[in-house]
């Protein structure tokens, strides 16, 4: 077993809380002068990059399972700059060849395959009791880690065609496959020709019952492949789930899967744009699964136009309803007038391409509710009926390039839309990048739909080696705030309070410098996920780390500890589940902290609550006091701004156990 | 608009020393100590093999074609271009519209060309086509586009020629083009049995794709208005 050297952690953190307040003539990095942030400049390496770290604290880091990851590929990438013999040869046979049969089989032989790190990046997370499941562009790997202790290893499955977005549901673990090399057999070598029957793109489903002999129970094929999905309970059928299904791949031809085809709905009313796939999946017989309706949800309610969606954008509201032929045609003209329209004909518009698809849907089944990121837009989706979701809403915003993500509050009253610019692949997060490209945008749901708030991007300056921009995260179930914890690619993780829509601010976070110091190599979190007390973040090239939160001005231990009293059996984050906390002592000094921290409940007061939760903590009864304290915070409760007054409320309510 | 630091992030910084030494007890990255077999399932309702370690990783092989090197070796032009257009905005409209749109694809291509150099490059790839482009040949060069979407060079200087509305609708039209023809060639590629891949590949075409038709939609919006 091969050991990594690293430098010794104690002395990167001395080094780090020097450098923090050093002045900036002094840093270390001098590409990064202006920036105070400790993200800023860690030093590069694979298993031995600086880290800084705020707030958390670093359980474990679990470096990828063996067969998928290959450090010596990946380094023998930096060290291959110059191969001049090899480079000449390559360019011999391109110059030579014009047939293309030829050159492809001259450029094979010329460069051997490439080591490719996305072939193994690890990507979106599920849970299931003590097990974590950890998707990968090349299978899954489940670790066993009851509150994020003693990790275990306990199952590799190879299946290769990306991205490997899971979900979990008892026994079934399904996973979302969108590359064209993907086959049905879980096989590589790709796949002959255009249209094969061994390919396969949509959602797999393994039974794991049996860790010793997984099996793959069923394979359900889509039109544009599984980028990501979502599982759908049954509102009162146990033995159905539903799947939405977002694939943001190219549409495949008719004569590889019947019912597939592509096109402008002008052209094509039947077009596999424009829509998700609900899969109804029985429980008893996932092998049945199948895809059941594709609704149309950008269609324009009045108009029945299914590509309504984006033509609803504000700065086109002085124009008459619009069709997909007449907007086409404006843009004819428009070029016309300008005597631009004569390049080659293959330059003329042949139908615009916008809001084709979800890129991911975040459900919250308790209140019939889902958050769609859709690429141009930020949608939301009534799911009474979850084979027919309706859409309520849709956000646009010129600043957010692609909607990405999308998770509620505990309270279904906002949003936190995620915005996926550059696609994960960029470096995203440098000095000349704005802070509200590539941040979230937090929305307010309101009797008249959504509000758009503030925007939040992690304020550091990353360097251009680090791909970067806002991605998956989940609630951290604190009791009376709204906190998410994120993963933001080779930025780290975030955990940020957005309580109050218009003033997101972090309160923890872990960085890791990247990879190399020049060069982009893909690295970094693709999410950070709470579950059952701890955080799990899975690293795309390094594998998984596991945190925990640390008391701070931001955040007391009394608020961590009811945010870890919270436990599910089974998590999937973007099938969100409604927290409800326990009347414990602890929640009613969760809140309290927040009161006093806010200052809407101050000395006296203050401290009888703390009395009385004190009484409650020595199981003795409430004391005479208590309801007069009741009627004193109902009484600052009127004074008080919306979230205290809620605070208020569930704390007296907790005090009148 | 840019990422900068007020006084109140600067005390945080400092704050952030009492976290920081806590660092102390960050872990070393672990192998586990044990790591169950690797299974690679079959076919729907197929039994499970089990695969070495080697056999996993070659699994994980990727390869390109001939299609896929031109594909980057045209799309660093084609970017190209989109850079230079966006060059041209702040002498020439005060449309804020425009100069967001402008900044955020010049950004964007601008680094999407370093990456498509260096996937050229560590494949061992030119990172120009041998001979430039067989599009241009043998046609009146100043009219024609070097490939699908860009701009010829006659109407490049025309747009440079413009100010104020005029540039405003010359830059969204043409842009418009500009991008739906990256899209084109992304379509185009993947017509090629065996194109587009290499991993890194696909999630490259999946972010044009992606970025372009949400850009696409912003400038009609945009083109619609003036």
């Amino acid at each position: 077993m091969p050991s990594y050297k690293h430098i010794n952690p104690a002395m990167a953190a001395l080094t780090m809380a020097l450098s923090a307040c050093t002045p900036a003539d002094q840093a270390a990095d001098e590409t990064i002068e202006t920036n105070s942030d400790p993200r800023a400049g860690l030093s590069a390496g694979l298993y031995d990059a600086g880290e800084a770290v705020w707030n958390l604290e670093h359980l474990h880091a679990l470096q990828s399972p063996p067969g998928f990851f290959d450090p010596d590929a990946l380094w023998s990438r930096v060290l291959a700059d110059e191969p001049e013999e090899e480079t000449e040869a390559v360019e011999a046979s391109v110059a030579e060849g014009d047939g293309e049969g030829e050159t492809e089989a001259e450029a094979e032989e010329a460069a051997p395959p490439p080591p490719n790190p996305i072939s193994f990046a690890n990507s979106d997370l599920a849970f299931t009791g003590d097990r974590v499941i950890m998707g990968n562009f090349h299978g899954f790997n489940i670790f066993e880690a009851p509150r994020g202790e003693n990790p275990e290893h306990i199952l590799s499955v190879v299946c290769p065609g990306g991205q490997g977005d899971v979900s979990v549901h008892g026994d079934l673990v399904f996973f979302s496959a969108e590359q064209g090399r993907a086959r049905l057999d879980c096989g590589a070598g790709g796949v002959e020709g255009e249209s094969s029957s061994e390919r396969f793109r949509g959602i797999r489903i393994f039974d794991i019952s049996d860790i010793s002999a997984p099996v793959q129970v069923a394979a359900i094929q889509t039109c544009r492949g599984s980028h990501t999905h979502t599982q759908v309970p049954h509102p009162t059928d146990p033995d159905t789930l539903y799947i939405y299904n977002s694939g943001t791949g190219s549409v495949r031809p008719d004569t590889e899967l019947e019912g597939c085809s592509d096109g402008e709905p002008g052209d094509n009313p039947d077009t596999s744009l424009y829509s998700i796939d609900v899969i109804k999946v029985p429980l008893n017989a996932p092998s049945e699964a199948m895809i059941i309706n594709s609704p149309r949800i950008f269609e324009d309610r009045e108009t029945g136009q299914i590509n309504g969606l984006w033509m609803g954008d504000p700065v086109e509201e002085d124009e008459e309803e619009s069709t997909e032929v007449e907007a086409e045609a404006t843009d004819a003209e428009a070029v016309e007038d300008t005597e631009m329209a004569d390049a080659e004909p293959e330059a003329t518009p042949h139908g615009t391409r916008a809001t084709v698809s979800c890129h991911d849907i975040g459900v919250y089944p308790d209140f019939n509710l889902a958050a769609g990121a859709c690429g141009g837009n930020g949608i939301l989706l009534d799911i009474s009926d979850p084979e027919n979701p309706s859409r309520i809403d849709d956000l646009y915003d010129p600043n957010m390039a692609y909607w990405h993500s999308a998770v509620f509050n505990n309270d279904a009253t906002k949003i936190l839309f995620s915005d996926e610019w550059g696609g994960g692949v960029s470096a995203r997060c440098r000095a000349e990048d704005p802070m509200e490209w590539g941040a979230n945008v937090v929305a307010d749901i309101t009797e008249d739909g959504m509000v758009q708030g503030a925007y939040f991007k992690i304020p550091t300056i990353q360097t251009d080696a680090e791909n970067c921009v806002s991605h998956n995260g989940s609630i951290v179930p604190v009791p009376g705030r709204d906190i998410i914890v994120q993963g933001w690619y080779s930025g780290g993780i975030s955990v940020i309070d957005f309580t109050d829509s218009n003033n997101p601010y972090e309160l923890a976070f872990f960085d890791r410098g990247p990879i190399d110091a020049d060069q982009l190599y893909l690295a970094g979190y693709w999410a950070a996920y709470w579950h059952n007390g701890r955080i799990f973040a899975p690293e795309i090239a390094r594998g998984l780390d596991i945190f925990r939160l640390l008391p701070s001005e931001h955040l007391t231990a009394n608020e961590i500890a009811a945010a870890e009293l919270i436990n599910f059996d089974e998590g999937n984050t973007q099938t969100q589940r409604h927290i409800v906390w326990p009347d414990q002592p602890v929640v009613a000094r969760a809140y309290l902290d927040q009161l006093v921290r806010s200052e809407a409940i101050t000395g006296m007061l203050a401290d009888q609550i703390d009395a009385e939760i004190s009484q409650w903590e020595n199981g003795d009864a409430p004391s005479d006091q208590s309801a007069q304290i009741v009627i004193d915070m109902q009484m600052v409760s009127e004074m008080a701004s919306p979230d205290d007054a809620r605070r208020l409320s569930k704390l007296s309510g907790l005090l009148q156990r | 608009m840019v990422n900068s630091f007020d006084g109140k992030i600067s005390r945080r910084g400092c704050v952030i020393i009492a976290g920081l030494f806590l660092a102390m007890a960050s872990p070393a990255f672990a192998h586990m100590e044990i790591d169950p077999p690797i299974f690679q399932p079959g076919a729907p309702g197929q039994p499970a093999r089990e695969l070495t370690v080697e056999e996993s990783l070659d699994l994980g092989q990727s390869h390109f074609i001939e299609a896929d090197v031109a594909f980057m070796q045209d799309m660093i032009i084609h970017h190209g271009q989109a850079v230079d257009m966006g060059d041209l905005i702040a002498a020439r409209t005060d449309h804020a519209g425009i100069h967001l749109a402008g900044e955020r694809i010049s950004l964007s291509q601008t680094t999407e060309i370093e990456w498509m150099r260096t996937w050229l490059e560590r494949r061992g790839q030119q990172t120009a086509r041998p001979g430039g482009h067989h599009h241009a040949m043998g046609h009146d060069m100043a009219d024609m586009p070097v490939m699908t979407g860009m701009l010829s060079p006659a109407q490049m200087i025309e747009l440079a020629a413009s100010q104020g509305v005029e540039f405003d609708r010359l830059y969204l039209s043409g842009m418009i083009l500009h991008h739906q023809g990256a899209l084109d060639m992304v379509e185009t590629l993947l017509t090629e049995p065996g194109a587009g891949e290499d991993p890194e590949l696909s999630e490259f075409l999946g972010s044009i794709i992606a970025d372009q038709s949400a850009e696409i939609t912003r400038m009609r919006a945009m083109l619609a208005g003036l």
